[in-house]
């Protein structure tokens, strides 16, 4: 039954001026008042607006993410767990997801990319996986910025710093580096798991009179707002946001990880979830709301770091490392004795109760009592207004200024820090413990064998703003196709998507028709390519100041491969080989970091042929696996050019390559340099240059032999475009680009 | 042989460690529990890396209270080997079976990445493997890899032959360059006057299959395994 909850003494009044400081409209408070039938108190306030807020409820695009796919027959979870689960073969799941810990990263870099960190290995092990493999996504406002060596220090350290520390390695990333995030800087993590099909586990709570386990970091004051902070845009006040982000304890994660899925063996956990954002308040609700149930709390049993705090700070604090267990009532003790090998406490703090409500006590009187659902399906809901911007960009013809000679333009390019060598980010990343990893960063996707099995996944994490700021929607299906193409070009096949999803304040109606458009956009191209979205994260409110980021949904996808031996890298691998290059489409400069660099208008973008996409996928898949391809490399930012450059700097040694573009191309700017256009360069052996034309050209893709590789380490490129150089020069630029900048060099 | 690897709560090569040893090189090899005292009759005790107790105060500094590191010294003190990888490294020292200490790398930040190494001394237990002056290429990821002891220690150390392997360019010289965390001497590995227990910080246990990058690091393993036959 319903308990009257009693107000504790000293607590602010509840009204609409309180509530509308909560960041609850005037709307969703009238709804609150409903729901409860009376006044919240200042507790259940707090409650509410947590779990009302953007981050946790989301509101405004809950109707439009229902748009995507997310069923195969190899999809073991979809969207609704902590994480989704893909089949990856030999009896084994992969459970990923992806993240957003932008605010916290912008205010305070190093604690909040790390806590984003942690909060992504604990969406997964929840699942019963053991995370294998870490990914980031990282835009950052323009080196010169002054603000933009600070964050980029602290986002890589913090990263490092957790990740490092918890044995899970980083394997593969992005950075890019873009005026347009001077002020809201990017942080996107994506985590892996590997579990047996089987055993994995749920946070959905079972049986009524089952105990509540709460297991790892006391509670602090730490966090507390943190999903409000991620549901607000920017001012000059977020300075003093600092004290609401969380600090990290990589220790304490490793532990959890160890001591969950040790737990997890003993079949004693009905349910288990992590204390994200909002906290004990949302993993409670949601585990029990999932569920069905009702659960009931006692908030003096909650292990706190300091006395003091008040039902509203400790329902509220989003301290680190913290999980919260439904066990199998009579069997606590034997998780006890898992948690205590691992110097862990598990407190028994609540149990499960059949009356759907949200109860919870503290010094012996109830302090609040909500139905279940007004924290979970009752949430608000929008359909919020969407419009096209009433300014399209102007569509001019392409391209009347003057270009850059050709070298200058090659040299120019690979000293950009987006498209130079981000070895002085991921060497400060473990990308090899757990002793899986067959391709690292630095080539086009990540490759991790599957140990004592023959298959491997591929891992690829991408966006594209610019293309998106152009056009949203073509910007997101170009964003997934760079993502599973580069899968395809390491040799796998590309079985799911996660996804995060970046961008401004969703009440304005052009960021809403951005959304949906992205959306639309994710949606056509996972149906494609067969590729299923089975997690994700929506990230709103990334504006200051009335300014909102570029649309950025971040894609990363999951590949499998049979036989890890027929992993391909981006290298080119012996003199003498041939170069074949292959292409969707014609090339353009649109959103072409040629473009923002020499400041040339790139026109509009390209339509996108999905089934030409997806068959150039596919005739990459089956060319790796019939091991006819030595070498594939995905043209992005600076087009064939730089791809050709990038593929001669083979680790192992440096090679060269001759080519002349023939019918390919009449050898201007556009040809070398543009990119939208799916482009990849191939080497191939002489003796399979015919089956391998045929796998391209049999499929209506245009295959052309462009050159041959070179044991001469100089990259010639015919005239008219007409270039010459000494590749190692090009690879010493396109290494100290970054190193440079740091030391403060010119 | 039998092998036993130490599993400190935050240790995170533990498993790379056990992998190597029984799947790759097929020996005996089982994992110890840092709560538990005894070694279980194993002839070789690897210390692994990762962050022992979360390595707050400083790496290793609390490790050497463990109990089974009090076995571990009287292990050493009996003469039994001891091989400690990275963080492993770090408790020897910290538990002052090995000499020196490391501290925070010169650039101050983490570094994952393949180096070269040279063995200068190939005459013991955890070498004899290898070639006097032969090439390694093995990757390190430490942030704490500095090594650093008394000049006149270091140079007993020379004259004994305790310092086992030097981080050197792809041609065998030392250089600043190829130097990647500043160390004394460019000194990556250093052994006990008795020759009984060694410390590296590179990572051995990281090459030991082609597909992941080489198998260089199989000749220290090799070594250890040889002896006991």
């Amino acid at each position: 039954m319903s308990e009257r909850p009693v107000p504790i003494p000293g607590e602010p009044r509840v009204d609409p001026e309180q509530a509308r400081a909560h960041g609850l409209a005037p709307d969703e408070y009238r709804k609150i008042e409903q729901l409860l039938g009376r006044t919240p108190t200042y507790t259940e306030l707090g409650v509410f607006s947590v779990m009302w807020s953007e981050h946790c409820s989301y509101k405004s695009s809950r109707r439009h993410l229902k748009k995507l796919p997310s069923k195969s027959e190899l999809v073991v979870q979809g969207p609704g767990e902590n994480a989704g689960a893909i089949d990856v073969g030999d009896g084994w799941a992969a459970v990923f997801k992806i993240e957003s810990h932008n605010h916290p990263s912008f205010v305070e870099p190093y604690q909040g990319a790390a806590t984003g960190v942690g909060g992504i290995l604990r969406d997964i092990f929840t699942m019963g996986a053991r995370p294998v493999a870490s990914m980031n996504s990282l835009k950052f406002g323009s080196f010169e910025h002054p603000r933009t060596r600070y964050l980029l220090g602290g986002v890589v350290g913090g990263i490092g710093g957790y990740g490092n520390c918890v044995g899970v390695p980083t394997v593969a990333g992005e950075v890019m580096f873009d005026a347009a995030y001077n002020a809201n800087i990017l942080v996107n993590a994506f985590c892996l798991g590997l579990v047996r099909k089987g055993e994995m586990m749920s946070a959905k709570a079972r049986g009524p009179g089952n105990p509540v386990l709460y297991v790892g970091s006391a509670t602090g004051r730490d966090g507390i707002h943190g999903a409000s902070m991620a549901s607000a845009e920017f001012d000059k006040q977020s300075e003093a946001k600092r004290p609401a982000v969380q600090v990290g304890d990589p220790f304490t994660e490793k532990l959890l990880i160890e001591a969950c899925l040790e737990a997890g063996r003993t079949g004693a956990i009905v349910a288990i979830q992590d204390m994200g954002a909002a906290g004990l308040t949302s993993s409670s609700s949601e585990m029990a709301s999932h569920g069905g149930l009702g659960i009931e709390l006692d908030l003096d049993q909650v292990p706190l770091r300091e006395a003091g705090l008040t039902p509203y700070e400790i329902l509220l604090s989003e301290s680190q490392e913290r999980m919260l267990i439904v066990a199998e009532r009579g069997r606590e003790a034997e998780l006890q004795a898992v948690f205590e090998k691992w110097d862990l406490h598990a407190v028994v703090i609540g149990r499960l109760t059949g009356d759907q409500r949200w109860r919870t006590r503290w010094r012996g009187e109830v302090v609040a009592d909500i139905p279940i659902g007004a924290l979970a399906d009752d949430a608000p809901l929008y359909d919020r207004p969407a419009a096209a911007p009433k300014i399209q960009p102007p569509a001019k013809s392409p391209v009347t200024q003057k270009h850059p000679e050709p070298a200058k333009a090659l040299r120019a390019l690979l000293d950009s820090p987006n498209i130079a060598s981000k070895k002085w980010v991921y060497r400060q990343y473990d990308s090899i413990v757990q002793s899986n990893t067959v391709i690292g960063p630095g080539s086009d996707a990540a490759v991790l064998r599957i140990k004592n099995s023959r298959r491997a996944i591929a891992l690829k994490v991408d966006s594209n703003p610019r293309a998106c700021a152009l056009d949203p929607y073509l910007g997101a299906v170009a964003t997934v196709c760079e993502a599973a193409r580069n899968v395809a070009c390491a040799g796998a096949r590309p079985v799911g998507i996660t996804n995060c999803l970046n961008y401004g304040n969703p009440e304005r109606p052009e960021v809403m028709w951005q959304f949906i458009r992205g959306v639309e956009g994710l949606r056509d191209a996972s149906i494609a390519f067969g590729a299923p979205v089975v997690s994700g994260n929506v990230s709103f409110y990334n504006e200051t100041e009335g300014h909102p980021i570029p649309p950025t949904p971040t894609i990363a996808v999951l590949g499998v491969m049979a036989d890890v031996s027929r992993h391909v890298t981006q290298f080119f691998k012996a003199p003498g080989d041939a170069i074949a290059l292959v292409r969707t489409a014609a090339p353009s400069l649109a959103a072409s970091e040629y473009a923002a660099i020499f400041a040339i208008d790139g026109g509009q973008l390209g339509a996108i042929d999905l089934a030409r996409e997806a068959a150039l996928v596919q005739a990459l898949v089956e060319g790796a696996e019939q091991g006819l391809i030595r070498s594939a490399h995905d043209a992005a930012e600076g087009g064939l050019a730089v791809a050709l450059a990038e593929a001669c700097f083979n680790p192992r040694a440096i090679l060269g390559a001759e080519v002349a573009l023939g019918r390919a191309g009449n050898a201007g700017a556009v040809d070398f340099f543009g990119e939208g256009a799916s482009t990849v360069v191939l080497s191939i052996a002489e003796r399979d240059r015919g089956r391998v034309e045929s796998l391209f050209a049999g499929r209506g893709l245009e295959f052309a032999l462009i050159g041959r590789v070179t044991a001469d380490p100089r990259l010639k490129i015919a005239a008219p475009a007409g270039l010459d150089e000494d590749v190692a020069e090009l690879r010493r630029i396109y290494e100290d680009a970054i190193p440079r900048r740091l030391r403060g060099g010119d | 042989m039998k092998w036993g690897v130490v599993r400190f709560p935050g240790s995170l090569d533990d498993g790379d460690s056990l992998y190597a040893i029984a799947e790759v090189m097929g020996q005996d090899a089982r994992m110890l529990w840092h709560k538990d005292e005894s070694l279980g009759g194993v002839e070789c005790v690897l210390l692994p890396g990762g962050f022992s107790y979360g390595d707050y105060l400083r790496t290793g500094a609390i490790a050497r209270f463990s109990p089974i590191m009090k076995s571990v010294a009287k292990f050493a003190a009996d003469g039994g080997l001891v091989l400690g990888i990275c963080n492993g490294f770090q408790i020897l020292c910290e538990a002052h079976l090995l000499p020196g200490a490391l501290t925070r790398n010169r650039s101050l930040s983490f570094i994952c990445e393949r180096v070269w190494l040279r063995v200068e001394n190939a005459s013991t237990p955890f070498t004899r493997a290898a070639k006097q002056g032969e090439l390694l290429r093995l990757p390190i990821k430490h942030g704490e890899g500095l090594y650093v002891a008394p000049e006149d220690e270091l140079r007993q150390m020379e004259e004994r032959g305790q310092v086992i392997l030097r981080y050197v360019d792809a041609g065998g010289r030392e250089s600043d360059d190829a130097n990647p965390n500043g160390s004394m001497r460019a000194i990556a590995g250093v052994a006990n006057e008795r020759f009984n227990v060694f410390g590296l910080m590179p990572h051995p246990e990281h090459a030991v299959e082609p597909m992941l990058g080489g198998v260089d690091g199989l000749k220290i393993f090799q070594s250890i395994a040889g002896g006991a036959r």
